[in-house]
C-alpha cells in the first residue's frame, strides 16, 4: 500500500512542479487586464489626480484665507497668473475652490455608494439566498423605492431632514439601495445553485458562512462595476442638489453650487460656471471610463 | 470472515423513502431502501442514471433540498443515532466531521475565488476548534497526503488539472478524519488514467484512516477494484447486495444478471451487445409490484402484483426477487 502511495506521490509531484505557474491572485489578473485598456487607464489617471487634489487640498490652498474669504475688489476676474482659473462673484480663487470641492464630491460620492452597497447588498443577498416569501417582500419594497425618481427622493429626504453633508449622503445612498439589491440578488441566484455551494453545505457550513464566505465573494464583480458608475452618479446628484440649494451650504465650495452661483454671470464672466462644469464633466467621464474598463477586466468569460 | 457478525453497523438505512413534489407531480426517487455498512467497509452503490443513488447520498447527509424534496419515511441510523431526527444544528456538526461527501464534477466543486489551502483549512476551522495558523498547517499536511506539494496551498482551483482538483476535494473530505466518506461518482468526470490514480489514492487513504466508504458509481469495473461490498440500485431501491465476490460470482437478481451480461467481453467476439430490454421506469409513474417486472426475462404473474421481500442467504447476500424464495433455504443450497 505504501508503495502505491509513494508512486502516486512521485507522479503527481512531478506533474505539480511542472504545471505550477507564477502565483497570480485573482485581483492581480484583473489588474493586468485593466492595464491593457488605454481608456480605462486614462480614467484611472484622471481619478488619481482628483483624489490627490482632495487629499492635499489644504496644502495647495489654505481654506480660511483663500477658499472662503471674500475679496470683492477682485471679483469676476478672468484667468491670470495670480488666479489660475479666475475669480468668482465674491473674488475667491476658483482653482482653489475647485480643489477643495473635490474633497466634498469624492467623500459624498464614495461614502454614499459604500452605504448603498452595504445596505442594498445585504438585502439582495438575503433575498436571493432564501428566496420565497422573504425574497418577494424585500424586492417589492425595493420596487417601491425604484418607482420614485431618485432626484425627487433625495430632495424629499433632504427637505425633511435639513440640508447637511450627512443628510445628503444618506439621501443619495437610499435612492441607490434598490439598484445594488437587484445586482447582488441576480448574482446570488446564479452562484447559489453551483456545486461548490452544495459542497460548502456538505462540510457543515452554516447559512451565514455560506452567504458571507462563499456566495458574496463570488458576486463582487458586478457590484464593483456598478459601484464605479455609482460614484459618478452620486457626484452628479450632489452637484444637482447643491445647484438647487439643497446640498452643501455656502460658503463651502462644491462644484454644483459653484455652477449655480455663476449662472447669472454667464454672459460676461463665463469662466465662473464653465470651469466647475468642466471639472464635473471630466471626473464623471473618468469614472465611467474606469467603470467600463473594470466591467471588461472582470468579465468571467475571459477568465482562465 | 464470520467475526464481522458481532461488529455493530456503522450505518444502517431502514426503509428510506424520499419523494420530490413539484407542481402537484410526485417523483418517487427512493423507495423503501435498506442498506448497511460496518466501520471501515467500502460499499459500492451501483445503479443506472436515475436510480436514486445521489438522492440516497443526499438523504444520508440531510442535504435533500427541502421545498421540493421530502423524506417520506425511514431511518438513517449512524453510530446509533437516527440522523433524520437530528435538528439542523447538530446535523451540521456531523457533516464534514463524521460523514463527508465528495461530488461528481471536480471542476465545479471548488470555490473559484478561494485558494485550495483556504478551502481545506475551512473544514478544519469549522469542526476542530483550532487556531487559524494550525488549520493552515494541517491543510498543508492534507495536501501532501493527497500528493500535492504543500507549497501550492496558495494557488487557486483554476491553476490545477481535473485530477488534481479531485485530490483537493478528497483532502477537504478527509481533513477531519470522518468515519464515513460518501463519494458520488468521483471519477466519472476524469479520464481513465487519472481515474486509476484517484482510485488508488482513495484506497490508500481509506486503509490508512480506516474510513468506511460508500462509492456511488455506474461503473462495475471501478467497484470491483475498490469495494468490499456492493449494492445494486434500481428505481429507488436496493435489489441486490452482499459481499462483492458473492454478488459478482453468484448473481441472483435478474437485473444484476442483465447488467453483467451487457458488459462486452474482451475474450469473446460477439455480433451484438446484450442490453437489458426496455427503459428505467418513469419515477413519477412506477410499475406496481416488483419495479423491474416489465423488463424482466424471468418474470411470473405474481411479479406484477406483489412487492418482493428481501431474501437473504447466510453469507449476507440479499436479493429482492419473488422467484428466489424457494432457493433461500440454507440447508438445501447446492454450491455450483
Amino acid at each position: 500500500m505504501s508503495q502505491e502511495m509513494t508512486l502516486a506521490l512521485n507522479e503527481t509531484s512531478a506533474e505539480a512542479t511542472r504545471a505550477a505557474p507564477k502565483k497570480r491572485s485573482q485581483w492581480l489578473e484583473v489588474w493586468h487586464r485593466l492595464k491593457r485598456n488605454k481608456m480605462a487607464m486614462a480614467g484611472l489617471v484622471i481619478l488619481s489626480l482628483v483624489v490627490l487634489a482632495a487629499v492635499f487640498a489644504d496644502l495647495i490652498a489654505d481654506y480660511e484665507t483663500v477658499v472662503i474669504a471674500q475679496n470683492l475688489s477682485d471679483r469676476l476676474q478672468g484667468p491670470s497668473a495670480q488666479y489660475w482659473l479666475g475669480t468668482d462673484e465674491f473674488g475667491r480663487d476658483i482653482f482653489a475652490r475647485i480643489i477643495h470641492g473635490a474633497r466634498v464630491s469624492l467623500m459624498v460620492g464614495v461614502l454614499s455608494v459604500a452605504i448603498a452597497i452595504a445596505l442594498g447588498g445585504s438585502l439582495g443577498a438575503v433575498a436571493g439566498y432564501y428566496g420565497g416569501k422573504l425574497d418577494n417582500y424585500i424586492m417589492r419594497v425595493m420596487d417601491i423605492f425604484l418607482a420614485v425618481p431618485s432626484i425627487l427622493l433625495a430632495i424629499a429626504i433632504v427637505s425633511a431632514l435639513g440640508a447637511s453633508l450627512m443628510n445628503l449622503m444618506f439621501a443619495i445612498a437610499i435612492s441607490s439601495v434598490p439598484t445594488y439589491a437587484r445586482v447582488v440578488r441576480a448574482s446570488v441566484l446564479t452562484v447559489r445553485d453551483q456545486e461548490f455551494i452544495e459542497a460548502a453545505r456538505a462540510i457543515g457550513g452554516s447559512d451565514a458562512r455560506i452567504i458571507f464566505r462563499h456566495i458574496i465573494p463570488n458576486c463582487l464583480s458586478p457590484v464593483i462595476v456598478q459601484g464605479a458608475l455609482g460614484v459618478a452618479g452620486a457626484i452628479l446628484s450632489t452637484a444637482g442638489l447643491s445647484f438647487i440649494g439643497l446640498g452643501i451650504q455656502p460658503p463651502e465650495p462644491e462644484w454644483g453650487a459653484m455652477l449655480s452661483g455663476g449662472r447669472q454671470y454667464l454672459r460676461h464672466a463665463w469662466h465662473v460656471t464653465t470651469f466647475p462644469g468642466l471639472t464635473i464633466m471630466i471626473t464623471i467621464l473618468a469614472l465611467n471610463l474606469l467603470g467600463d474598463g473594470l466591467r471588461d477586466a472582470l468579465d468571467p468569460r475571459l477568465k482562465h | 470472515m464470520s467475526s464481522e457478525v458481532t461488529t455493530q453497523d456503522l450505518l444502517s438505512i431502514e426503509g428510506l423513502s424520499i419523494v420530490y413534489e413539484v407542481d402537484g407531480e410526485t417523483t418517487y426517487a427512493v423507495n423503501d431502501l435498506n442498506l448497511s455498512l460496518k466501520p471501515g467497509e467500502t460499499l459500492g452503490l451501483i445503479g443506472e442514471t436515475g436510480a436514486g443513488k445521489t438522492t440516497t447520498a443526499l438523504g444520508i447527509m440531510g442535504l435533500v433540498p427541502s421545498p421540493p424534496g421530502r423524506i417520506a419515511s425511514g431511518k438513517v441510523v449512524f453510530a446509533g443515532e437516527d440522523l433524520l431526527q437530528l435538528p439542523e444544528e447538530q446535523m451540521r456538526r456531523v457533516r464534514g466531521k463524521k460523514i463527508s461527501m465528495i461530488f461528481q464534477d471536480p471542476m465545479t466543486s471548488l470555490n473559484p475565488v478561494m485558494t485550495v489551502g483556504e478551502q481545506i483549512a475551512e473544514v478544519i476551522l469549522i469542526h476542530e476548534g483550532v487556531s487559524r495558523k494550525e488549520s493552515v498547517r494541517k491543510a498543508g499536511e492534507m495536501l501532501e497526503m493527497v500528493g500535492i506539494p504543500a507549497a501550492r496551498a496558495g494557488d487557486y482551483p483554476h491553476q490545477f488539472s481535473g485530477g488534481m482538483k479531485q485530490r483537493v476535494v478528497i483532502a477537504i473530505a478527509l481533513a477531519c478524519n470522518p468515519d464515513l466518506l460518501i463519494a458520488d461518482e468521483p471519477t466519472t468526470a476524469l479520464d481513465v488514467t487519472i481515474q486509476a490514480q484517484v482510485l488508488d489514492l482513495m484506497k490508500a487513504l481509506k486503509t490508512r484512516y480506516n474510513t468506511a466508504m460508500i462509492l456511488i458509481t455506474h461503473d462495475l469495473g471501478v467497484v470491483a477494484q475498490v469495494c468490499d461490498k456492493v449494492a445494486i440500485m434500481y428505481a429507488g431501491e436496493v435489489v441486490e447486495s452482499g459481499d462483492i465476490r458473492d454478488v459478482y460470482e453468484n448473481t441472483r437478481h435478474p437485473y444484476t444478471k442483465g447488467l453483467f451480461d451487457s458488459i462486452p467481453d474482451l475474450d469473446h467476439t460477439v455480433g451484438r451487445l446484450k442490453p437489458i430490454k426496455g427503459m428505467m421506469p418513469d419515477p413519477t409513474d412506477l410499475p406496481s409490484g416488483c419495479k423491474f417486472h416489465p423488463r424482466c426475462p424471468d418474470a411470473v404473474a405474481s411479479c406484477a402484483t406483489t412487492m418482493p421481500e428481501a431474501v437473504t442467504t447466510e453469507a449476507g447476500h440479499i436479493a429482492r426477487c419473488l422467484i428466489l424464495k424457494p432457493m433461500a433455504e440454507p440447508s438445501n443450497r447446492v454450491q455450483g
